[in-house]
This record gives structure tokens, sequence and C-alpha cells, in this order.
């Protein structure tokens, strides 16, 4: 079973993303939920997670700079990253991969398009 | 075709636009757009009732996104966004027109960085009352583009315009990418 945080300044967002992972068949824990990136620190550091989905927009925190404090602390360091945002240009999926995503999934999004791009960090 | 300004014209942003919105529309509400005719505004639109959802950009070029709609469809988008009935506005429902604008103009934003440069996209802000304005305070001239959604009428509107402040444009080279990459 792996747990998830989901981390978007959006409420529907983070309501959709939790819907289309419960309703996928995998094996899924328990998924939390933080509204930026310093919400997603703070989570993470109350309780560790296998795999993060993370909004780049965000208020206070931005995900490119949760990213980059993740990937600082050597404990984070393999922790799987899925960017899901509505940046789109390659300069910026290029910078999120460069600051440690593991994955990227632009907005607009299908439920399949999640569970395939979420399925192997649930083999 | 009218320049909006050095860099992009009218029927490209409005090409921009209508893409961006379909998409979403169809992706996220698996919902069909009828698309409306276009329009120029400048001068202070008259008082509206609705929803009004907006955006800054800011970069090398500088403006503002908006989508505006009646409280009813706001409340049919949101059902359709969060599979719940809404019969009438609340928190889930403001919040669900913020993130279906931010997807809209955040594709447009990508779209528009492929010609124009690299540019930021502020979190929404929602309004929702009665009788109110909205305009730019440069007073710039918004592209309106319609659509009808099941029956209601609703527009996405962009105003763009170079950052007077920056004073090199350097467009930067690059391509939308896919909606799932692996990397």
């Amino acid at each position: 079973m792996l747990d998830v945080l989901i981390v978007d300044d959006s409420a529907a967002i983070r309501k959709i993303l939790q819907r289309v992972l419960r309703q996928a068949e995998i094996p899924l824990g328990t998924v939390y939920e933080a509204g930026d990136g310093v919400e997603a620190l703070e989570a993470l550091r109350k309780q560790p997670v296998g795999l993060i989905l993370s909004d780049i927009n965000m208020p206070n925190m931005d995900g490119l700079e949760f990213l980059t404090k993740v990937r600082a602390e050597p404990s984070w360091q393999k922790l799987p990253i899925v960017m899901v945002s509505t940046e789109g240009t390659q300069a910026k999926v290029l910078e999120a991969v460069e600051r440690g995503a593991t994955g990227y999934v632009r907005k607009p999004f299908t439920a399949e398009q999640i569970k395939e791009k979420l399925a192997c960090y649930f083999e | 075709m009218t320049p909006v300004a050095n860099g992009i014209t009218q029927a490209e942003l409005v090409e921009a636009i209508r893409s961006a919105t379909t998409e979403v529309f169809s992706t996220m509400l698996n919902l069909e757009l009828a698309p409306g005719e276009v329009f120029v505004e400048k001068e202070e639109a008259a008082p509206a009732s609705g929803v009004v959802s907006l955006i800054g950009l800011a970069g090398t070029w500088v403006g503002s996104g908006s989508l505006s709609c009646p409280a009813s469809l706001a409340c049919k988008l949101a059902s359709l966004f969060l599979l719940a009935e809404y019969p009438g506005i609340n928190d889930e429902v403001l919040d669900s027109i913020a993130e279906l604008t931010n997807m809209v103009i955040g594709n447009v934003k990508t779209t528009l960085e492929n010609r124009l440069g690299s540019m930021g996209l502020s979190t929404p802000t929602v309004i929702y009352g009665r009788n109110f304005q909205t305009r730019s305070a440069r007073n710039q001239e918004w592209t309106v583009v319609p659509f009808e959604a099941d029956g209601e009428r609703f527009c996405v509107q962009v105003c763009i315009a170079p950052n007077s402040d920056v004073k090199t444009q350097t467009p930067r080279p690059g391509f939308p990418v896919p909606h799932v990459l692996n990397v």
C-alpha cells in the first residue's frame, strides 16, 4: 500500500485527483492533502508518504521551490514526485526535471492519463 | 490580421483561447462548446452579474485573463467537474470556476509563451455578485471570446501588451509538451 500526498491550492483538483486514485485499481493507502509547498513540507515531516503529486503555481511556496526543498533532504531524495500543472512549455518541464521531478502531467488531464502515469509507482 | 501588439495577431490570440477552452471543457467536463462571435472591448463593460474569475499574466508581456459566466452555469460546471450537485453558489463552485480558469488561461499562456517569451501566472481571484463591473486599470483592449455551453453563454477574455518595464524581449524557443511525459 502506497500513501500519497496531493499538493494543490485548488481544493477541487485535490478532490478530483483523490477520486481518480481511489477509482484506480491500485494498492492505495492513505491520501494526504496540502494547499501549498509550506503545508506540504509540514505534512511530509509529520507523515512520510510513498508518492507526491504536486501543482507548480501555488501561493506561499510554489511547486518548484517545494521540489528543491524536498530533494535537499537526504531521506527524501528518491521519493517519487509527479508534477500536475497547467505549465506546459518545454522549458518549464525541463526545469521541473532538473529540480528532481520524476514525472509530469499537464492539466487538463483525463483519469486514464493519471492512472497510466502513476501505474509504475504502484507496481 | 489585426495585431494585438507586436508579436501576435488578434486571430492567433482568439485561436489560442478557443483551443484551450475547448480542450479544458472537453477533457475535464466532457462538455462540447459552441463558439460565439468574437469582439473587442475597450470601453468600460456594462454591469454584469454572476461569477468572474481573473488571473494575471506577467513577464516580458503583461495582462489578464478571465472567465465569466452566470451563476446557474457556474453551478452546472462545478457539478460536472466534481461529480456532485450544486444548487447554488458555494466555495466549491467558486473554487471549481477558479481552477477551470487556471487551466484555460494557463494553456493560453503556454501557447503565447512560445511566441512572446516566458510569463508567470497569478493564482485566480473569483468574484461573485450582482451589478458589478470589471476593467483593466490601464484601460487596455480585451479580446472577448464567447461560448455557449448547455444553452448558456460564457466568455473567456484576455488583454495582453508588452511590458514597458522590460527593455528587451527575447522570445524563447519551445513547444507545448504532451499531456503525459515520461521523464
